[in-house]
């Protein structure tokens, strides 16, 4: 069979792994679910947790479709599309792509085909580069939620405070990556300032819906708080950059 | 607390066994593209490529797993390392899931709201992608219009100032020392920027540690003294 990118066997093998990885999801969402049930949590906070869930994911989404747009002019469309739909996100598979093609003598973005055989070394590299999460979570998990039990135990007040650090260190390092440009701004660069606007304005929103929930006593408002505050600031971005450059 | 033992169990259980067949179906697709086109990796490249990524990612994934378990609880974990996009996608759905209904990272019921939160928004991705992938062609000009580029490419700033907001009211005596040393790193700092803002995370929660627990002892996040503490179960 003569390869091609877009060779319709590839679109079918892709097609079965993201179903094989759809059909993980679904079986953890009805196992939760059923448990949810059982142990008599409040069928409010679950439907709620579906619906902010599916309207958080959109705009990443949607994000995501534009990374396969991006990356499929050197890649083709099914790779990107299998990689970014699952296991993948685009920093890693842009990185581990460009490494794989840059052994090649090829780099990523100039490169508009590649023979089977760069293909298949660009899908190597990839697999394998990120399939230590995937191995490493049924290894360690357990052992890992052992460790905090075990420290709930015995003093649960750092217990609490151990969970709260743990994501504050990782929206510290994103709130620390939105300033990333920003020393541009000490020799007159003014783009660097547009991420800082834009994360000012989303904090706003989303401060305001807060106080109007408070106010006006509208609950529903908690489920779509979070979207409305990020599709706001990206919505900003479009004049900040206009503005700003 | 037997039910709690036997459904935690159970996810490891199942986890085990969807995360395995995963990493086989995965290392199965560029196996079968080799066997069915009749191709063999350039082994040059390929020893190029994973010289190049394969250190570097895995000892990412060492510290990824360590730091994102205690916060995805065991179903989420699973799920994510499976589904991709974590920092950018599954995690902050999670914990933004939690927050709002109230349970803490670590409980059954933390776990579940998890597991919840990133089973729909791994489906919800799956969907979109798939449509965004089927009509490409008509989508391409909308999704690429250069009007449209200055909002997407600051999704991250939009997503990360709303949730900040949040956890920084509730735990601002802890937020004060990484997002200061995290200011420092990246204004000062070149090399950090996007593709390396994965790598910044454990430094980050590291960190964030060290110091809470220093302060804790000093009895400085003690829960009288402190801002209103997430709810505890």
């Amino acid at each position: 069979m003569t390869f091609r990118m877009d060779h319709p066997v590839i679109y079918a093998l892709v097609a079965v792994t993201i179903v094989a990885v759809l059909a993980q999801s679904v079986f953890f969402l009805w196992r939760a679910m059923k448990r949810a049930k059982e142990i008599g949590m409040d069928r409010k906070k679950i439907r709620g947790t579906i619906l902010s869930s599916l309207i958080f994911t959109i705009a990443p989404a949607v994000s995501i479709i534009i990374c396969v747009i991006t990356l499929s002019k050197s890649l083709g469309v099914a790779l990107p599309w299998l990689r970014l739909s699952v296991v993948g996100s685009l920093s890693y598979e842009t990185v581990a792509a460009n490494n794989a093609l840059s052994g090649m003598g090829l780099k990523l973005g100039e490169v508009t085909g590649l023979t089977g055989s760069q293909f298949v070394t660009v899908v190597f590299v990839m697999t394998i580069s990120i399939m230590a999460g995937v191995l490493l979570t049924p290894i360690a998990s357990k052992k890992i939620q052992g460790g905090l039990k075990k420290m709930e135990t015995k003093d649960k007040r750092w217990s609490a405070i151990f969970s709260d650090a743990l994501f504050m260190g990782m929206i510290a390092a994103f709130l620390g990556f939105v300033f990333c440009d920003f020393s541009g701004v000490f020799v007159g660069e003014l783009a660097g300032l547009v991420p800082v606007l834009v994360m000012f304005s989303s904090a706003i929103l989303m401060a305001g819906c807060g106080a109007l929930m408070k106010v006006t006593g509208w609950k529903f408002l908690n489920d779509y708080a979070l979207p409305i505050s990020m599709v706001g600031g990206m919505l900003l971005a479009i004049p900040y950059t206009a503005w700003l450059g | 607390m037997k039910k709690t033992t036997s459904y935690l169990e159970q996810v490891h259980k199942d986890g085990k066994i969807w995360n395995y067949s995963m990493a086989a179906i995965f290392f199965l697709f560029p196996v079968l593209l080799c066997i069915i086109f009749r191709v063999l990796p350039n082994w040059g490249g390929l020893l190029q490529g994973l010289i190049a990524t394969l250190p570097m990612y895995w000892a990412i994934g060492v510290i990824e797993v360590i730091t994102y378990v205690p916060m995805l609880g065991a179903g989420g974990s699973y799920l994510s390392f499976v589904t991709g996009n974590i920092s950018n996608l599954k995690l902050p759905c999670a914990l933004s899931a939690m927050e709002k209904c109230d349970v803490k990272a670590g409980t059954e019921e933390g776990d579940i709201i998890s597991t919840i939160s990133i089973a729909v928004s791994s489906i919800t991705t799956t969907v979109i992608v798939f449509l965004g992938v089927l009509l490409m062609i008509p989508l391409t000009p909308v999704l690429k219009n250069p009007v449209l580029d200055p909002a997407f490419a600051q999704m991250l700033p939009a997503l990360f100032g709303a949730l900040g907001v949040v956890f920084i009211s509730k735990s601002w005596k802890i937020a004060v020392a990484p997002i200061a040393l995290m200011l420092i790193l990246f204004i000062s700092i070149p090399a950090l920027n996007e593709g390396t803002v994965g790598i910044m995370v454990p430094v980050s929660a590291v960190f964030t540690l060290i110091v809470s627990r220093i302060m804790y002892k000093k009895g400085l996040l003690d829960e009288k003294k402190s801002t209103p503490a997430p709810t505890e179960e």
